[in-house]
């Protein structure tokens, strides 16, 4: 069977399952729609929720990032996981306690305004929207890549299917198909990594092979990686800092602060029974999330290992153009990767210096993409990694969709504008907001706009500088009043947003940069997309100020706040 | 409100642990300290090194397991916990 053929059916066979839970899990009410009923067990929910954090971008990109950052991408190996630290004893269990269907309506209530539940719509809608363009992107290219049918095309064909599982099921759709989700891209993730680290070092379990030594040798993996970097002019692998441990430390910090504070992540927990389940929920959504972080270190730098002895082999000699082997030329293809011979001898040299480097393109996402065929693995290995990176972007859309059209339906229309809707009309409202927001991140996908690259790092700003701290003062300070929350959501996001326009231009548009984006320009060394943390602690400085200038909150606020912080008369989620 | 404050107050303590936890095996062994710690071999790994890409997600797993543990207790204790059914 070729290649082709095999793809599409392993393709085809997930998307079949995805849309046999579709029709098996249908909302009959909000509650399904906006929290699955409430009653979903706290492994699959962790399952879930690993699934919809895990985006394409944890999926494609991640491993190759850290392949050419080395130490440097430790950042995202522990920022996209020390914030569900957070999570876990800072947030999740309190607003399962308090029991309603979305992030900003605990905002709203807990700050007796309305004021306060719009600048948290408002907040989610801007850190999910520049979210899903992403994954939007990720689906056209996988479709394009792997199964040859034209980019929008694949990207409608996504749409569709989340269309189906989304709008029919919500909440509840969404989380028995994140599942599925789940398993398909954790199977395609880990098989490749095994055989690697199989291949390099005889030890089957891909982060024990990252610390044993090579195959038939008595040299660590990563000596002789460092070794072989070394040689050709790169910074060493194990110790090349991403630009300053002030940096890396904030840069960590953003990151860890913004998962804790996306929403989209936030009310995977909602749907749990019980408090415990939402605190127990949050350990093993980190497990899953775990096997695939543990596993991209060990990718990478096999991967790149891999890669710098395809060019420079380790005899001493450099690849021969014209026997390059066939992976190379199947990347080569796609205009991933690109050679050229500029001393006209026929071979190929990897260096750093850019006057003799011969490798003149390598894309990152290729470390994972191309893994089962540098470890020379049966087609079908090569169809799943297809189905996963699918699987990986679907369930993240998904999440974010669900997140943004609950903030619509709910907030929004029932929370702001007509209270008076019926319980039947929210529903079918919260339909008509999740096709629309379907559409609308759909035509972003065809359309990116220019600014799109810049603004992933910015969702994780704003969730970290304005979210995140609303949310842990009102349920760790009961003396936050409503003046000193917005005051400080409104600064948070001042500063991050100042900070980011300042050096990469308003709205992204570079021209109206007006401060170089370079690392003289920096306050402190800190990149931009490191200030989120920044952000989030001049929000707790100035809520902390205001409030204490103010009123305190009203009684009844005082009271649910030590109504929040015990779990003992829970209750399920619910509107009211 | 009494028996609800000590159990509020257990809890600040155990949070205010497992987050020293998490700060030293991620921020201190992983970044500040790094260098050092690089010194001492892991089994192939760069002890710092391995803080990083490996160590402090364990740990992170750890803690909240030990958390949700030691907070049911908690519950339980202080007659705050929900009721089994």
């Amino acid at each position: 069977m070729t290649l082709q053929t095999m793809t599409y059916l392993v393709v085809g066979f997930t998307f079949a399952i995805y849309i046999g839970i579709a029709i098996w899990a249908r909302a009959g009410t909000t509650k399904d729609f906006y929290v699955a009923g409430g009653g979903v067990n706290p492994i699959a929910n962790g399952m879930a929720t690993a699934a919809d954090w895990m985006s394409a971008a944890s999926f494609i990109s991640m491993a190759g990032l850290i392949a050419f950052m080395g130490y440097g991408g430790s950042v995202f190996l522990m920022g996209w996981t020390g914030g569900y630290v957070l999570l876990a004893m800072l947030l999740a269990p309190y607003l399962r306690k308090f029991g309603k269907f979305t992030v900003p309506e605990f905002i709203g209530d807990r700050y007796y305004s309305k004021a306060a539940r719009i600048v948290a719509v408002i907040c989610l809608i801007i850190a999910s929207v520049t979210y899903v363009i992403g994954q939007m992107k990720g689906i056209g290219v996988a479709f394009s890549r792997f199964l040859e049918v034209d980019y929008n095309v694949g990207l409608s064909i996504g749409m569709g299917i989340v269309f189906i599982y989304a709008v029919m099921g919500g909440m509840k759709g969404i989380t028995y198909t994140q599942i599925a989700q789940y398993c398909v891209l954790i199977l395609a993730y880990t098989i490749p990594a095994i055989f690697i680290s199989l291949n390099l070092t005889g030890n089957p379990i891909p982060q024990l092979g990252l610390g044993s030594t090579m195959a038939g040798t008595d040299v660590f993996l990563l000596d002789r990686l460092d070794q072989v970097l070394r040689d050709l002019g790169f910074l060493e692998y194990t110790t090349n800092v991403r630009l300053s441990l002030t940096n890396m430390f904030m840069y960590t910090l953003s990151l860890m602060i913004g998962t804790a504070g996306l929403p989209h992540v936030i009310i995977r927990f909602f749907t749990v029974p019980k408090v415990k389940d939402a605190r127990s929920s949050a350990g093993w959504a980190l497990v899953f999330i775990a096997i695939l972080y543990t596993t991209a270190p060990s990718v990478a730098a096999m991967a790149r290992l891999n890669l710098v002895e395809t060019i420079n082999l380790p005899s001493g000699e450099q690849m021969v153009y014209d026997e390059r082997p066939d992976w190379i030329r199947n990347w080569e293809a796609t205009g991933l990767l690109a050679f050229e011979d500029k001393n006209g001898d026929g071979e190929i040299v990897y260096s750093a210096d850019a006057e003799t480097n011969e490798m003149t393109k390598v894309d990152r996402d290729i470390m994972v993409l191309a893994n089962p065929e540098i470890a020379n693995l049966p087609n079908w290995v090569i169809a799943l990694v297809a189905a996963g990176g699918l699987a990986a972007a679907l369930s993240t859309a998904a999440g974010l969709l669900l997140a943004i059209s609950s903030a619509i339906s709910h907030d929004l229309l029932k929370g702001v504008f007509k209270p008076e809707i019926t319980e039947k009309q929210e529903l079918l409202a919260s339909r008509i907001a999740m096709a629309g927001a379907i559409l609308v991140a759909g035509y972003l996908g065809f359309n990116p706009p220019d600014f799109a690259a810049g603004t992933v790092a910015l969702a994780f700003g704003l969730a970290a500088s304005s979210i995140f701290p609303a949310l842990m003062m009102g349920i760790f300070y009961k003396r936050m009043n409503k003046e000193g929350a917005i005051a400080g959501m409104v600064a948070g996001i001042g500063v991050t947003l100042f900070y980011v326009f300042q050096h990469k231009g308003i709205m992204f548009i570079q021209s109206t940069s007006y401060l170089g984006d370079m690392s003289p320009n920096w306050f402190l060394g800190i990149e931009p997309n490191a200030f989120g943390a920044v952000g989030a602690i001049v929000n707790f400085a100035v809520a902390f100020a205001v409030a204490k200038m103010t009123a305190a909150p009203p009684q009844e606020i005082m009271d649910l706040v030590e109504h929040i912080r015990v779990p003992s008369g829970a209750g399920a989620a619910s509107s009211h | 409100m009494s028996k609800n404050s000590s159990y509020w107050s257990a809890n600040l303590r155990l949070v205010a642990l497992c987050l020293a936890i998490w700060f030293v095996v991620s921020y201190l062994f992983g970044i500040i300290l790094v260098e050092p710690l690089n010194s001492i071999q892991l089994g192939g790994y760069k002890l710092g090194f391995w803080f990083a890409q490996q160590g402090s997600i364990y740990v992170f797993v750890a803690l909240i397991f030990f958390y949700a543990n030691r907070m049911g207790k908690l519950d339980k204790e202080h007659d705050v916990h929900e009721d089994d059914d």
